[in-house]
């Protein structure tokens, strides 16, 4: 039987359709997935994100472990409490996971990483600690709820006392902070202000509830997944995964080369790659009616690539994918729909921010 | 359980179809059909003056999830189709036997209609899915 988060009851109490999310039990949406897309972009909405993995890395090594495991690098986090995204990559440069890492201290730090790659992500969390004093210790105690949109803000004082509530108003994005019960972090996936919440588990359901009192809108993976996609945030197992170089998947930014010196996992073959040069990740919008779906054939200037997602977009009413292409790109690409070759805009992989749009079409 | 209105008729490919009582069928998708797609972004139809024979994919009806051919229930000419879901093909979903239809055919063979299902045919049809 599928894995239930604490929220399931709450879920179907809600009339959500539950689908099968790699071995969990998860909302698609409570009604319109559409509607729960503009929620989150012109007000606030909510989704259950507790399947996720919490994982917390501790010991006297705990820094050095990390600057192995992880192709970003973890020095850079000097305040408590500032995160960090980076991939984890095998041997051969593809990639294990992308995830979010929360440092603590030099000492004590927190990745969140996917539900679907929870098995293989812990087996290598592990096996790569032989030589290092560390320890890793999955947080399965927690659940996560993502508070998103331009109302979150406002929103997540009923969760908090005022003294907390105004250090939630004075965080920078990508921070996270322990206040009390709740862990509550300026992340998200939906390129929209808000939080990510953790909560021990007992606490989830009553968390949700005074969420859905204050007006939030429940969302599904259904919402979930529209809203990365405008704003150009890959999900693993379909824009990247270990037969893909970060370098392909728009994760070169999230790398660090410098210092030269340091050693982690992969290393070798990007910078071979970084050299050779790779396939690249990029956007696509299609104005004719119709939807590009992943896995159609895109043709660029330097041959045949392939969409990696594909979605209607309903902030900007047409429909935009990514794409993973040979270099060069050109400004436009053929896209085989329905048996005929359609013309569709190149741009930046990133479609729309703060429930703006940041491509022209 | 979702609606199947009993003075319609259906095929198994989840088109619904009204008898308008002057030659003319009023043709949708059902209830399940629109659930299973889910929301709707685009619905491509057919052209009024169009002949389209029994089991003809003659209109896509392409929702977040998927793009799913919509199939002729009976052999004619397409006398209207449906304007508002240019601008509203969300009607699908939320009306799917009113203002969510799709197009209007003028029956050339009254002996289509034989190939049809009833609502308890229909809805067992999909309970067995």
């Amino acid at each position: 039987m599928a894995q239930r988060t604490a929220l399931y009851n709450a879920h179907v109490e809600a009339g959500a359709k539950m689908v099968d999310f790699h071995g969990w039990d998860m909302p698609l949406h409570y009604g319109s997935q559409i509607e729960e897309h503009h929620a989150v972009r012109q007000k606030v909405g909510m989704f259950d994100v507790s399947h996720m993995t919490i994982v917390d890395v501790t010991g006297p090594e705990a820094k050095a472990y990390l600057r192995h495991l992880l192709a970003n690098d973890v020095a850079k986090l000097k305040e408590p409490g500032k995160a960090l995204y980076s991939a984890m990559l095998n041997e051969q440069g593809g990639v294990i996971d992308d995830l979010i890492v929360y440092f603590f201290n030099e000492e004590s730090y927190r990745l969140v990483v996917n539900s679907a790659t929870r098995d293989r992500d812990w087996a290598w969390l592990n096996q790569q600690t032989a030589e290092f004093d560390v320890q890793v210790t999955e947080r399965t105690e927690f659940g996560m709820i993502a508070l998103q949109g331009p109302q979150a803000q406002d929103t997540i004082k009923v969760l908090l006392s005022d003294e907390q509530h105004a250090k939630v108003q004075g965080m920078k994005p990508f921070y996270g902070e322990q206040l009390g019960d709740v862990f509550v972090a300026t992340t998200g996936y939906t390129g929209e202000a808000g939080y990510e919440i953790i909560v021990p588990v007992s606490e989830v359901e009553a968390t949700w509830n005074t969420l859905v009192g204050a007006g939030v809108q429940p969302c599904g993976l259904g919402a979930r997944d529209t809203l990365r996609l405008e704003a150009g945030m890959n999900l693993y197992g379909q824009d990247m995964d270990e037969s893909v170089s970060p370098l392909a998947a728009n994760m070169a930014w999230s790398v660090a080369f410098e210092p030269a010196e340091r050693n982690f996992v992969g290393r070798e073959v990007l910078e071979a790659q970084k050299a050779a040069g790779t396939e690249k990740l990029i956007g696509l919008v299609m104005t004719e009616k119709g939807v590009l779906r992943a896995g159609l054939k895109v043709i660029v200037e330097g041959g045949e690539g392939v969409i990696t997602s594909g979605t209607f977009s309903p902030t900007l009413g047409v429909s935009v994918a990514l794409a993973r292409v040979p270099q060069p790109v050109g400004e436009t690409a053929q896209v085989e729909m329905r048996k005929k070759m359609v013309t569709v805009k190149v741009t930046k992989p990133s479609f729309v921010r703060n429930g703006k749009a940041v491509v022209e079409f | 359980m979702s609606q199947v209105p009993k003075e319609l008729k259906y095929a198994p490919s989840h088109e619904w179809l009204r008898d308008e009582g002057d030659g003319t069928y009023t043709v949708g998708i059902t209830e399940h059909a629109q659930e299973l797609l889910g929301d709707m972004v685009f619905v491509e139809l057919p052209e009024v003056g169009d002949n389209v024979a029994a089991g003809d994919d003659c209109a896509v009806a392409e929702s977040v999830k998927a793009a799913s051919d919509i199939y002729a229930p009976v052999g004619g000419e397409v006398v209207a189709i449906n304007e508002d879901l240019e601008d509203s093909p969300e009607l699908v979903n939320s009306d799917p036997y009113g203002d969510g239809w799709l197009f209007k055919i003028k029956i050339d063979d009254d002996s289509d209609l034989a190939n049809l299902l009833d609502a308890d045919g229909y809805s067992e049809s999909i309970a067995d899915e």
